[in-house]
């Protein structure tokens, strides 16, 4: 016994993850996906058609001699038939989150229906991406990918793990203090303490792209594996790091791959591939989903106002320490006292 | 008193004519989708003008929703407006706003008239001292109220055809016969063109013309779907074409797959249909007999484009350096090739070619890699690459056929050829 169509299509809500393979490009994956649910969708069991009662003449004999007489047939509604009204589902509202251009694959999050509200929460709610990107040693292109055309050869031999770790610190060293810079906190206060020993200093409104963690994972000139954590960020972005790589270790890198292995909450282990785009597997993936990023969504709102409140008290310092009335001391005064208000 | 007594007597009759008019509107309303509430407005003021003309007013005869009748009331209206304007230049001040409103309300009754199917009505009459032949309160027999009958009024234009299909015996039968008349409306003219068909008169006879050819009954709607102007040819020409088809040797089961393949085929004059015959034949250098068979394998080259078949021999030959009888093997294995998308074709080719570095006489010999999508040969090339099973070449051990790379479903292929778990291809396929 099929499942009755429109309570399966009322009941479609949620947000799940797909792989994105290389070389498609993500209105494609979204379509594909929205095609596969109408499908099946449509080949749920659909409402009855309606009967209609129709008065339909005819004569009847009598003894008297013909009479008109209308007789009362319950009639199925012909509008109603599949071949005249078309299918029952013709699209649905499947929205995108964060983005994968053409060359790039991984995990890709998708929403349906009222999902697609949680997808704008989750922009806001500004979670780190994890990358993994594949980088070769000896050439340059143009567009830093290995198809484009090469613009430059050089050796490697030089280039040793150790001086690759040195390069990768220096990166993060330059993108800790962007991070710092764009996520509005005044560094003197309690707050930002607090929030640095927890760990979760990160920018809330938008910013330039920064890398938050990155690390090698496998070193084997003229090939190596990056690790990337980052936020803000695009694909092409990720490649440019490599190119940029290369040319601090006094040589040329191009990215062989970009694969995002994590988006927000969404783990590759949660993205489903191309042959379970369809309705159960989907289903299950929102079931299995939208619970986890309750929580996730509200830690990213409390973390935001607790950063609010935090800017709002260094601008309020900013403002004290610009007034050339007050002295040094009154500064020194003033921050107690907002300490006090944000506890 | 004796002239405030006869107003309040006008003043009521007045009130009276205007709900029934009300009552008027309220029963053709949900019936009509064009009578808006402007019609029922002008009514109303049309009733108020004619009361203050003293003149006696009969609504129309009793069958309040026939069609005719709302149109005989806005023909007595329109009617009334030049005794409007006649009494208006005697003094009659009031009305002068009310008869500057009709005049623009005019023109959209006359619009809305000329729509309107009307093969059972009389011309409406021009003498408005003329009564109506029936009163509302006249009774009627038993009958004649039989005979009236209260089916809402189909609308006059439309988007879409479901609302005629229950009222048309044309669509009805079509929509039983299979006929996906949703699709079938989006398409330019061929609604209304359906809506003018007689189903005994001139679609039976194509129908009995088709079951003939050898077309299944399941099969008559699919094909009407795809090509309704077939009910617009003529009998002839059809028998001519099928004649034909037979005269070039093709056997009946052949011509029947033919037609159910490729519908428009037979909107096709002879000549052009030997015209594209004698294409194929010359442009890949086949005989007869295989010409027919690429044809009975793949009806729809014939009714298709040429130029992209043109250009995909030409790919095949100078793009992807296939020699001609390399060519004529893997079109006649997949026809398919012909009016695939060139750029989906040289890149497979080029995967397969430079990539698994398969050479050219191999491909030919198993063609069905042209059939499957890139990124399944990409996946699953790239998983036998990881296993260390990538062994193309028939000569040594362990050999993987390209024809089983493709063809064979996700699991069949783990098992057979990879000699994993589909657990394990699934992780792999998300490392890529």
């Amino acid at each position: 016994m099929p499942e009755f169509g429109p309570a399966v299509f009322r009941t479609l809500h949620g947000i799940f993850a797909v792989y994105k393979p290389p070389g498609v490009h993500w209105k494609l994956v979204r379509d594909g996906v929205e095609t596969n649910l109408l499908k099946d969708l449509n080949s749920l069991k659909q409402p009855d058609i309606r009967q209609q009662v129709r008065f339909l003449p005819g004569t009847l004999e009598r003894s008297s001699g013909k009479e008109l007489t209308l007789t009362a047939t319950v009639l199925p509604v012909l509008a109603d038939h599949i071949l005249a009204k078309g299918p029952n589902y013709c699209h649905l509202r499947v929205g995108s989150g964060h983005r994968l251009d053409i060359r790039s694959s991984g995990v890709f999050v998708l929403g349906v229906g009222h999902g697609n509200k949680l997808l704008t929460d989750i922009n806001e709610a500004h979670f780190t991406k994890e990358y993994t990107v594949h980088g070769l040693f000896g050439k340059a292109t143009d567009d830093f990918s290995d198809t484009g055309k090469v613009i430059e050869k050089t050796t490697y031999d030089h280039i040793t793990r150790d001086k690759l770790e040195r390069i990768l610190a220096v990166i993060q060293g330059s993108n800790r203090r962007a991070l710092i810079m764009h996520s509005k906190i005044d560094l003197k206060s309690q707050e930002a303490y607090e929030l640095a020993v927890e760990g979760l200093i990160r920018p809330m409104e938008k910013s330039p792209p920064i890398i938050t963690r990155i690390r090698c994972l496998q070193f084997a000139p003229p090939e190596f594996t990056l690790e990337i954590q980052c936020l803000h960020e695009t694909q092409q972005y990720l490649r440019k790091i490599i190119h940029e790589i290369g040319l601090e270790l006094k040589s040329t890198a191009v990215c062989m791959c970009v694969r995002r292995t994590r988006d927000g909450i969404f783990t590759l282990s949660d993205a489903l591939l191309r042959t379970h785009w369809n309705l159960q597997s989907i289903r299950d993936a929102i079931k299995h989903c939208t619970p986890r990023l309750e929580p996730e969504l509200q830690k990213a709102l409390a973390l935001k106002h607790r950063i609010v409140s935090c800017d709002s008290g260094s601008t309020e310092q900013d403002a004290l320490l610009e007034s050339a009335d007050h002295t040094e001391v009154v500064t020194v005064a003033a921050s107690p006292d907002q300490t006090r208000e944000a506890a | 008193m004796g002239s405030s007594g006869q107003e309040m007597l006008q003043k009521r009759s007045h009130v009276e004519i205007m709900w029934r008019t009300i009552l008027l509107g309220h029963q053709l309303s949900p019936w009509c989708p064009f009578l808006k509430r402007w019609n029922v407005m002008y009514c109303i003021q049309g009733l108020r003008q004619q009361s203050i003309l003293h003149r006696p007013f009969n609504l129309p005869s009793g069958q309040c929703c026939s069609l005719y009748h709302f149109y005989r009331l806005c023909s007595n209206m329109s009617g009334s407006q030049a005794l409007v304007k006649r009494s208006h230049s005697s003094g009659g001040t009031s009305i002068e706003d009310l008869s500057a409103e009709k005049l623009s309300s005019d023109n959209q009754i006359s619009r809305t008239m000329e729509v309107l199917p009307s093969t059972k009505t009389k011309p409406p009459s021009e003498d408005l001292e003329d009564p109506p032949p029936l009163s509302p309160l006249d009774e009627i027999s038993e009958d004649e109220a039989l005979q009236i009958v209260a089916e809402p009024i189909l609308p006059s234009a439309s988007f879409t055809l479901r609302d005629y299909v229950d009222h048309s015996e044309t669509l009805t039968k079509l929509l039983l016969l299979g006929v996906d008349l949703s699709k079938l409306e989006r398409r330019r003219n061929v609604g209304t063109f359906l809506l003018r068909l007689d189903f005994e008169k001139d679609i039976k006879e194509k129908l009995l013309f088709l079951k003939d050819v050898g077309l299944e009954d399941s099969q008559l709607g699919p094909f009407l779907t795809k090509n309704p102007f077939i009910l617009s040819e003529d009998m002839e020409n059809l028998q001519t074409r099928v004649n034909y088809l037979a005269s070039v040797k093709f056997n009946k089961e052949a011509i029947a797959r033919i037609v159910t393949e490729a519908p428009y085929l037979l909107n096709f004059s002879v000549e052009r249909v030997d015209n594209r015959l004698g294409f194929f034949q010359k442009e890949l250098r086949l005989s007869a007999h295989t010409a027919r068979d690429l044809i009975v394998r793949l009806p729809r080259l014939l009714t298709g484009s040429l130029e992209p078949i043109k250009e995909n021999i030409k790919v095949c030959q100078l793009e992807l350096g296939f020699r001609y009888n390399e060519i004529q093997h893997i079109v006649t294995t997949i026809p398919k090739i012909l009016t695939m998308n060139k750029k989906k074709l040289t890149e497979t080719f080029d995967y397969v070619h430079n990539k698994m570095n398969i050479p050219h006489h191999i491909i030919c010999k198993f063609p069905q890699v042209f059939n499957a999508k890139l990124l399944r040969i990409k996946e699953r090339h790239m998983f036998l690459m990881f296993l260390g099973r990538a062994q193309y070449d028939p000569a040594q051990a362990s050999y993987v056929s390209l024809d089983k790379l493709v063809s064979l479903p996700d699991e069949v292929f783990c098992t057979d050829l990879a000699k994993a778990s589909i657990q394990d291809f699934e992780k792999f396929l998300k490392t890529i």
